[in-house]
């Protein structure tokens, strides 16, 4: 596996950049790994993108980002673990839409979707929004052309290479495939986020 | 015990409840949020005797009035404004006592733009993810304060120090921010960290908690199009696309995927937070080693103004 290439951000966090995203989620899942472990000088923030992992609030990122350059990243480990489902009403205003680019029947559309294994890349956008990659290329869909101006909590939606929920009512790009009732966030609740960075996901079909 | 609490007469244009914010969140969506002006912040607290990381109130150009709801020590700090209790004129910089039942005003800043009020006990807002602060950005905390809401304040920590007056840096006349170059520097044209240098900015009125956003010459870039959204840290200089450079502050987006050119100095983030909209910026682009010194400076300067103004801690 390549080793990442670093760059420095200001004066205390390290920016690790990756070819692919695969590379990335293994970065990330072994910075945590040694994080847990005790292996990692003090850290405030590790924060995964979609081709780096930033570390923030560090008092040396120049000797972290020598050390961690010259190891190479092991790969990541088989999958295990719960799996988070998403119960889904694939009744989205632009279903027919996406069913249309895709070249498929708008209801076999449900199915498709059912049928990936997501696993959160990186969050953003909102509190508890994850990017949920695992879409194969030829499923990937171009954003709206218009955002709308408000999107309901709990919709749905698919924008480039990426799945999404959003967690609340704000306005948005995404295609609306779906709703779902799950509450992606709560800091009421411990964890606050239903999807964290490394979760795996599947979207589980409901009524009609 | 009876409850201690102050009733928001006047919000103001946008008043909020701010700490030193949310920390180990950031990969889940979450800002840090936090007072804008930290020193400032800090200075309140250690004027009524509290510990830096109460939660004070952060006013907006046009401050806020509210009542004691029982008899409270107030300071206010950061952008000098005039301070009454019940209409008499009382200290900027300096505790004050105010009565069960009177009304503490913050006038409109004659500088600056956030002023903080810090009240003996702490605000003592529900807490979200270690936090009382408000993050406009994610929508967590306590929403911005409003007329006849009523917050609770916790029971003062112990006595305040003796001291007259506190000394406060004033808001800046020309905004200079120390700048290290870099993640994405390399997206820009060669000559975009001279033409940053130049000079040519001012604080644009769309400036907020988010990020103080600047009107002057475009940035050239070398490469369109946008990157994979990456991890966002404070003080990023983000270049959206119309090429007018953005400063975040505490509320920016975790993630994003306009290239940041620099990463603007700690120290600067407090200045910036009290540069009104027109106030000229100047970049100043400096090496990593020469940053970490200048922050090494200020925190010797905090701490000897610390000590200056009695902090509980030192005593």
């Amino acid at each position: 596996m390549t080793a990442p290439r670093p760059l420095l951000v200001g004066a205390h966090a390290l920016l690790l950049e990756l070819p692919t995203e695969e590379a990335t989620e293994a970065l990330h899942a072994e910075l945590l790994r040694r994080r847990a472990a005790g292996e990692l000088p003090p850290v405030r923030e590790i924060v995964p993108g979609a081709r780096t992992v930033l570390l923030d609030g560090l008092a040396e990122p120049e000797a972290l980002a020598d050390e961690l350059t010259r190891s190479a990243v092991p790969p990541l480990p088989p999958r295990e673990g719960s799996v988070v489902e998403i119960p889904v009403r694939y009744d989205g205003p632009d279903l027919s839409e996406v069913a249309a680019l895709w070249q498929v029947p708008p209801d076999a559309l449900p199915r498709v979707l059912d049928g990936i294994e997501f696993r959160v890349a990186f969050t953003g956008f909102a509190p508890g929004f994850g990017y949920l990659s695992g879409l194969p290329a030829r499923y990937h869909t171009p954003r709206r052309a218009t955002p709308r101006t408000s999107v309901p909590a709990g919709s749905v939606g698919l924008a480039g290479p990426y799945a999404g929920v959003y967690p609340r009512s704000s306005p948005g790009g995404w295609q609306i495939v779906g709703t779902t009732d799950a509450t992606l966030w709560d800091p009421a609740r411990e964890p606050a986020a239903l999807l964290a960075p490394g979760a795996q996901v599947r979207f589980t079909r409901v009524g009609p | 015990m009876t409850a201690r609490y102050l009733e928001v007469v006047r919000a103001g244009a946008l008043t909020t409840v701010q700490d030193l914010g949310r920390s180990g969140h950031a990969h889940l969506g979450v800002a840090r949020a936090g007072a804008l002006d930290e020193p400032a912040h800090r200075l309140a607290n250690r004027l009524v005797g509290n510990p830096e990381h109460a939660a004070t109130l952060e006013t907006t150009v046009n401050g806020c009035a509210v009542r004691a709801g029982c008899p409270l020590l107030a300071a206010v700090t950061g952008a000098p404004c005039p301070v009454r209790v019940d209409g008499r004129p009382a200290a900027w910089g300096a505790p004050v006592y105010v009565p069960s039942g009177a009304v503490l005003e913050l006038g409109r800043v004659t500088a600056g733009l956030r002023a903080y009020l810090a009240l003996a006990g702490g605000v003592r807002s529900t807490p979200v993810l270690g936090s009382r602060s408000t993050d406009l950005l994610s929508g967590l905390g306590p929403g911005p304060l409003r007329d006849g809401e009523r917050l609770p304040v916790g029971e003062p920590y112990g006595t305040p120090a003796a001291v007259d007056a506190a000394p406060c840096p004033g808001p800046p006349t020309e905004l200079v921010v120390p700048l290290i170059p870099g993640p994405r520097a390399d997206w820009f044209s060669p000559n975009a960290l001279r033409i940053l240098a130049a000079g040519g900015y001012t604080v644009s009125p769309a400036s907020n908690r988010i990020g103080l956003r600047t009107e002057g010459p475009a940035l050239p870039r070398a490469r369109d199009g946008e990157l994979p959204s990456e991890g966002m840290v404070l003080g990023a200089v983000q270049v959206p696309p119309d090429g007018r450079p953005v400063i975040f502050l505490a509320d920016h987006p975790t993630t994003g995927g306009y290239p940041v050119i620099g990463v603007a100095s700690q120290d600067s983030l407090a200045p910036a937070a009290q540069a009104a909209p027109g106030t000229p910026v100047r970049f100043v682009p400096v090496s990593r080693s020469g940053a970490r010194a200048a922050t090494a400076a200020t925190a010797a300067r905090c701490a000897a103004s610390s000590s200056a103004a009695g902090d509980p801690a030192a005593r």
